[in-house]
């Protein structure tokens, strides 16, 4: 097999939209091997292999600040082989792999197990966080430094909130001079107090016991608080409510460095869409009606950052079971832009500049790393269609998971080329139309 | 045309026409109940599997009872003798269950939902006795047979239901076949147990806090059983509950002249009610136990016994190889 490295790779005629450089032209790009070598009208590189992307959009690869790999230690739901080509489908470049493995990516040695998996197995990048405690349990600091020297790119004990505020400042402090960003799942776990669903009027008609939405504002104001008081970098993951939200945009009002992510799911479901379906089941629960709304109003003034999946697979037989013993998590790569486009873009809520920054730019600047389409630039292309009709089946997902709810939605918008180190990894077959 | 019951999950789903129905299929199996030999040949050669995956004594013995009297056989599975603390899942439990070819299931069990998650499952008739705090529909449909017996119909009604009712699955199933028949509810308990949100569970519902606005102009009062082992909140101390919400006979007075006063049991005489009340006039609770009887028969007649009967094979099936 040839180094496909070393090989040219001409994209022609597509709508190259960078929110880094404020483009949104019609352009040629070329890349050699690993780097952008021209951007350019008319672009002609004999040797080159030629991507058609007219009527299309090039992007700079999809970055997805949130999922969960389930490698090592529950490899009946996913592997980092399976993941990784799911999130290849969905148009991710890179992703965010959660701590919360068997055993926890608490110390550099799970790290380097990740990271070198990934290499040898990964179709995308894999870019590792590291639990903030050790085991995740919310008692001692975990090995971060060692964990960064090894590839981590974050720190969180997601599943769970950081357990304490006097932790919380530990790990704010002693990230911020290492300059990680620190990411919390906010819950306030005797609110929560096995809550199956958001509390309100459905989880009282269901009798499934309820999570007030209290739960995640009262932790994420607690962060921010410490946010204020550490000058460290705060990540809300997964937000939900209107009540943290409105935590973000006042730590945003005062200068504190703090950002926020939103799942696909909680702008398109919401409590009312509850049914006794374990594909209904995550964490956080999907929200009122009414936070919806509001997490759509922030998604397009600009208060959210990103757009992330918090894909977690789940395997089949886990899923099918009572509601209230069913695992929380939905699998996300694969939908996550065409809900997006779905639901922001094609009614008007999102520009396609600003959608692309969610998934590129947005996440990029939470991580402290650079996302654009430059020469020099890595050749990480995201390549996708706003208008393609489709209909997404679970059961053709490379991912070992089939727990969502999204199964046989139709959509219009969806990636096309997914392209990691200049190579496409993931190419979707346009020539029969379902 | 009434549509025919595949199975019997909850009432929120269920027509008045429906529950109208069930109710007058009940009425000969109460006169039934009279008589000195009470075995019927209707479900003979039929099996029902009742399933119980949460303690019970009285909804299993009525369903057993009523199946037995319908000359039915039945399969028992109780929680505590399952494979379930061995880790089978609820899915495999039923299908073993189901392999055994019954005619009908009967479940309970503590998570809501379970029900409708078997019956999607599964291909034979499933009837829900009781789902975690979701619904109890035979609870309910026995307490309107009851209702409608003592006092003629059912429509324009004031129901009070006292005590735990964010987790009554008696109090939804009654809440959703009530509000049906235009009967006006009043739920009543300490705050954290009927929060606001349960006025949106049906038309003409609304919550308050004291008990002497609650039974003010009550024709019908439905007493809760404080359920001990439900509650998920700290508790709260019995010697408050009994101070502002027990059913006395002072506070009695305060409803209709001759309201109904109905208790889903097991009661705690002392806790949720006095005893004077319980064994009052106004008292319907053995009422409530033999109706019981006749609705869980009337299900099973037409769940079980109602199918269409399968053709018999043109060939004597295969023997196993």
């Amino acid at each position: 097999m040839p180094t496909t490295n070393d090989r040219l790779l001409l994209i022609k005629n597509g709508r190259v939209i960078d929110p880094a450089t404020k483009t949104d032209a019609t352009n040629d790009v070329l890349l050699d091997g690993v780097r952008i070598a021209k951007i350019g009208a008319g672009l002609s590189a004999p040797d080159a292999e030629i991507f058609d992307a007219s009527g299309m959009i090039v992007a700079p690869g999809f970055i997805d600040l949130h999922c969960h790999l389930r490698e090592p230690g529950q490899e009946m739901s996913e592997t980092i082989e399976t993941g990784t080509r799911s999130a290849a489908r969905g148009g991710f470049t890179a992703v965010c792999c959660m701590p919360n493995t068997q055993p926890v990516n608490d110390n550099a040695s799970v790290t380097r197990s990740i990271v070198e998996r990934a290499a040898a197995a990964g179709t995308v990048q894999v870019w590792p966080i590291g639990a903030a405690s050790v085991g995740s349990k919310g008692e001692a600091l975990a090995e971060i430094a060692a964990m960064k020297d090894a590839g981590i790119v974050a720190v969180s004990d997601d599943g769970k909130p950081v357990a304490t505020a006097r932790l919380m400042r530990q790990v704010m402090d002693y990230c911020n001079s290492l300059d990680l960003p620190v990411i919390d799942h906010c819950e306030d776990p005797s609110l929560f107090a096995g809550g199956v669903m958001r509390e309100g009027p459905r989880s009282v008609r269901l009798g499934l016991k309820g999570i007030p939405a209290q739960s995640e504002s009262i932790c994420a104001g607690r962060d921010v608080e410490l946010a204020v008081l550490t000058r460290a970098r705060l990540h809300i993951a997964h937000m939900s409510t209107t009540g943290a939200l409105e935590c973000v945009r006042h730590a945003k009002k005062l200068g504190v460095r703090v950002t926020c992510e939103v799942a696909p799911h909680h702008f398109t479901l919401c409590d009312e869409d509850v049914r006794y379906d374990t594909n209904y089941k995550m964490n956080p629960p999907l929200a009122s009606r009414a936070d919806r709304t509001a997490l759509i109003a922030g998604i397009a003034d600009g208060a959210v950052d990103a757009i992330a999946t918090d894909h977690a697979p789940h395997h089949p037989a886990s899923k099918d079971v009572e509601f209230d013993r069913a695992p929380f998590g939905i699998i996300g790569f694969e939908t996550a832009l065409a809900l997006t486009l779905s639901e922001l873009f094609h009614t008007g809520k999102i520009s396609i500049t600003r959608l692309v920054e969610l998934f590129t730019t947005g996440p990029s600047r939470v991580l402290g790393n650079e996302r654009k389409i430059a020469v020099g630039s890595p050749a990480d292309l995201t390549i996708f269609s706003t208008d393609l009709s489709w209909t997404y089946r679970a059961s053709e997902s490379p991912s070992k998971s089939r727990n969502t709810p999204f199964d046989g939605r139709a959509f219009r918008g969806a990636p096309v080329a997914t392209i990691v180190g200049g190579r496409i990894v993931y190419r979707r077959e346009l020539g029969a139309t379902a | 045309m009434l549509q025919r019951l595949e199975h019997l999950l909850g009432i929120e789903d269920l027509t008045r026409e429906q529950i109208s129905f069930i109710l007058d299929q009940a009425k000969p199996f109460q006169e039934f109940q009279r008589h000195p030999l009470k075995k019927l040949a209707t479900l003979r050669g039929k099996t029902v599997a009742i399933a119980f995956f949460e303690n019970s004594t009285r909804t299993r013995i009525s369903f057993s009872t009523a199946a037995a009297r319908l000359g039915a056989d039945t399969m028992n599975l109780q929680a505590e003798a399952s494979s379930l603390k061995k880790g089978e899942s609820l899915l495999d439990t039923v299908r073993t269950l189901e392999a055994m070819r019954p005619d009908g299931l009967v479940i309970r069990h503590s998570s809501s939902g379970a029900p409708e998650f078997v019956a999607d499952r599964l291909g034979v008739p499933v009837i829900n006795a009781g789902d975690g705090t979701h619904e109890h529909p035979t609870q309910a449909l026995l307490d309107a047979l009851t209702i409608r017996d003592r006092k003629g119909h059912l429509e324009g009604w004031n129901l009070t239901i006292l005590g735990d009712v964010l987790h009554s699955r008696v109090a939804r199933s009654n809440v959703h076949l009530l509000s049906k028949f235009g009967v006006r509810i009043t739920l009543c308990g300490p705050a954290m147990w009927v929060p606001r949100e349960l006025e949106t569970l049906a038309p003409n519902v609304r919550r308050v806090t004291r008990i002497e606005e609650a039974l003010d102009g009550a024709d019908v009062i439905i007493a809760l059983r404080v359920q001990t082992e439900r509650l998920h909140e700290p508790a709260l101390a019995a010697e408050e509950y009994i101070l502002r919400y027990q059913l006395t006979p002072q506070r009695l007075q305060l409803a209709r002249p001759g309201a109904l006063v109905l208790h889903p049991g097991p009661m705690i005489r002392g806790l949720e009610i006095d005893g004077a009340v319980a064994d009052g006039p106004q008292s319907c609770v053995l009422e409530q136990v033999a109706n019981g009887l006749a609705i869980r028969m009337a299900l099973l007649y037409h769940l079980v016994g109602g199918a269409a009967v399968e053709p018999p094979p043109a060939k004597p099936p295969e023997k196993a190889q």
